[in-house]
């Protein structure tokens, strides 16, 4: 330093500024940002064939013995897990793209889902065990009318609206202050575990007028339709179906805009982002509330076929299971969660039937070695070998 | 400003964050009586320590000033106080005559049109160098806009004018964590470029550079200098002597000497300072 600053200037101080010129450049093309590859569209038309026309029929008509035949039992699994995908998504939009680790998402899927229930427990009308206008719950609790916030639940519009608007608002409270105080990492995920860990808490107690720890069940009718027949299943399969798919594309359209560019930059550099002029507070808010939306959506979808919703979905390693799901498909990737929840319900339905008391231990293993082995998850082993097959 | 954030998310009702400066184009800034940055008074302190003390700096539109000064000086924490990322203890910071910098978050002190590069390296590794230039470039950068926002045929212009600037036409589609230590430094100095500010504070460009690359960035910040007021701290002596017009000496968070290049290191408080008591 010493002799650098002692020692006689070079002697050129004053090198013309050459590079003021500005340089004719050939011209640039705008970079294409398509939703899918031609292949990724073909694969997706394939997919929106099978779950909305091949598996409906496939169901319905063929005769049991038929080789082709989807039997009930694996509609309302599909049923549920696309549902599960749908929070995977939407997981996969806040962690695997804006980096931020939400260990509170099977709240807002709860949300949802008692948003939905609420309207089914009084679609039952007078048929629940004690033949009254209210829930069988209310009726023990000797409640003699609806709580306030009960209140319109009774049409179904009202309920499709909460089902957008309670997980929605309640995200966008929470990231506003959270993101605002720079809340980030591991302190976000604790917090987020923290705060379902309280709603759970919170409905477990009989007087919070939503069923105490046994929920909401005992559905008879959606719309009119008794919920319980084979049409009725195959409906709420394909609207499932439907409403995945869609996610996929508008999760796709986000990611491909450059707000999507934008929001990988904050999960990798987010002073930089801020020393370019946006305001990452806003940008995390957003797709922190559409996550908790479509979570609420999924939920929504979930309770009708499933027959039950109860506080245990808010429990925090319900949550927790949801993160997995994303890092075993490979997250940043989109269609990598959708697998991912495919991959550990399907194995976590075959192991619970056939051996119960292991699929924690499977599930924690599966865990471990995708972390360890496939930091990109199941995704990312195909495109490694895409890549080295070529 | 913490009222009116929650407006800005949708970027439906409010001008709110546009009031606050969000949107306040460059060439708003007033420079009419010279300077573009004030800084007077201004003290830091950590835990006691006195990052900064009562530093008085003025810089005028147009210049080329360098900084230089011993480890914990305050270089630092001055370009971080300038830019909001620390805020003062006391003092004012002044942007022309009548941006309170003290007052602003970063997103809008960046909008107000002052670029910072950092000591080291930033750039959005994941991301193309194409996508590093078109996500810094002057936009309304709101979350809704941002969402529909396509490149035009002057925003390519200029992302291939700068590409060529920092000559990286090359590696226009590689992702920029791939790219060199010196081809991120220019990177990011061309990020700074595409936002078009008034004032580039630039915090050791050259680290790290080989001595062809150095001498290019000399270049490229002389060339700047004049349509951008422009701030260098370094420590490369040789760098510094090369663009140097005015350097400003800090030592123990407030300015020890300042004028021209060979007067400041014939001062023997600076030779003190440098070689230590």
């Amino acid at each position: 330093m010493m002799g650098a600053i002692e020692g006689p200037l070079p002697a050129d101080t004053r090198a013309p500024p050459a590079a003021a010129t500005p340089v004719a450049a050939p011209r640039l093309q705008a970079p294409l940002h398509p939703l899918f590859t031609r292949g990724g569209w073909i694969a997706f038309c394939a997919a929106a064939f099978v779950l909305l026309v091949a598996l409906p029929v496939a169901n319905l008509t063929l005769p049991e013995a038929h080789p082709l035949h989807v039997p009930d039992h694996l509609v309302t699994l599909l049923g549920k897990i696309m549902c599960y995908a749908i929070v995977a998504l939407a997981m996969d939009l806040i962690w695997g793209y804006a980096g931020i680790l939400s260990l509170g998402h099977g709240l807002f899927f709860a949300l949802g889902g008692y948003a939905m229930g609420m309207y089914l427990m009084r679609s039952i009308g007078r048929e629940g065990v004690y033949h009254s206008d209210l829930p069988d719950f209310m009726v023990f609790l000797d409640w003699k009318a609806y709580p306030w916030y009960w209140s319109f639940t009774d049409h179904f519009w009202y309920a499709a609206l909460l089902v957008v608007l309670v997980p929605g608002v309640l995200a966008f409270v929470f990231g506003f202050f959270a993101f605002r105080s720079r809340i980030k990492g591991v302190y976000f995920s604790i917090i987020t575990q923290a705060l379902t860990y309280a709603f759970m808490l919170l409905f477990f107690r009989n007087d919070t007028g939503f069923g105490g720890n046994n929920g909401f069940t005992d559905f008879k009718r959606i719309l009119g339709f008794p919920i319980a027949t084979p049409e009725a299943r195959l409906a709420l399969f394909a609207i499932t179906a439907a409403f995945l798919l869609s996610f996929l594309l508008l999760a796709r359209y986000l990611v491909t805009s450059r707000l999507g560019r934008v929001l990988t930059a904050i999960r990798d550099a987010e002073s930089r982002v801020m020393f370019c002029g946006y305001n990452p507070v806003h940008y995390k808010l957003f797709v922190w509330t559409l996550s908790a939306v479509l979570c609420g959506i999924a939920g929504a979808l979930y309770v009708p076929q499933v027959g039950i919703i109860n506080p245990g979905e808010m429990s925090p390693a319900n949550s927790i299971e949801i993160a997995i799901w994303a890092a075993v498909g490979g997250r940043g990737t989109l269609i990598g969660p959708i697998a991912g929840a495919f991959i550990v319900n399907g194995a976590k339905s075959w192991f619970t039937q056939a051996f119960p008391e292991f699929w924690l231990f499977v599930l924690g293993l599966m865990f471990v070695l995708v972390t360890l082995f496939l930091p990109q998850g199941v995704v990312g082993l195909f495109r490694r070998r895409a890549r080295s097959g070529r | 400003m913490t009222a009116t954030v929650v407006h800005g998310i949708d970027a439906g009702s409010s001008g709110a964050f546009t009031e606050a400066g969000m949107r306040v184009a460059s060439h708003d800034v007033d420079t009419t009586h010279g300077p573009i940055l004030y800084l007077d008074d201004v003290s830091v302190s950590f835990d006691g320590f006195k990052a900064l003390n009562k530093l008085c700096l003025t810089i005028d539109d147009g210049e080329l000033r360098c900084i230089i000064g011993p480890n914990g000086a305050g270089k630092t924490t001055m370009m971080d106080v300038i830019t909001g990322k620390t805020r003062p203890d006391a003092g004012t910071v002044f942007f022309g005559q009548a941006i309170d910098l003290t007052q602003m978050t970063e997103p809008e002190i960046a909008h107000a049109g002052i670029g910072r590069k950092f000591q080291k390296p930033t750039v959005f590794e994941q991301h193309s160098a194409f996508e590093n230039l078109e996500l810094a470039m002057k936009a309304d950068k709101r979350a809704r806009t941002t969402l529909s926002a396509r490149l035009g045929s002057a925003d390519l212009d200029r992302i291939a004018e700068t590409l060529a600037l920092i000559q990286l036409r090359d590696q226009v589609d590689r992702p920029a964590g791939l790219l060199s230590h010196g081809q991120k430094q220019w990177l990011e100095i061309g990020m700074l470029l595409m936002q078009e500010p008034r004032l580039l504070l630039l915090d050791e460009p050259v680290a790290g550079m080989t001595d062809e690359e150095t001498l290019r960035t000399a270049e490229l910040c002389q060339s700047l200098a004049g349509r951008h007021s422009v701030v260098v701290v370094e420590h490369d002596m040789d760098f510094i002597a090369r663009i140097a017009r005015t350097v400003t000496v800090l030592h123990e968070g407030s300015v020890l000497a300042e004028g021209p290049m060979d007067a400041v290191q014939a001062d023997p408080r600076v030779i003190e300072v440098y070689l230590g008591r």
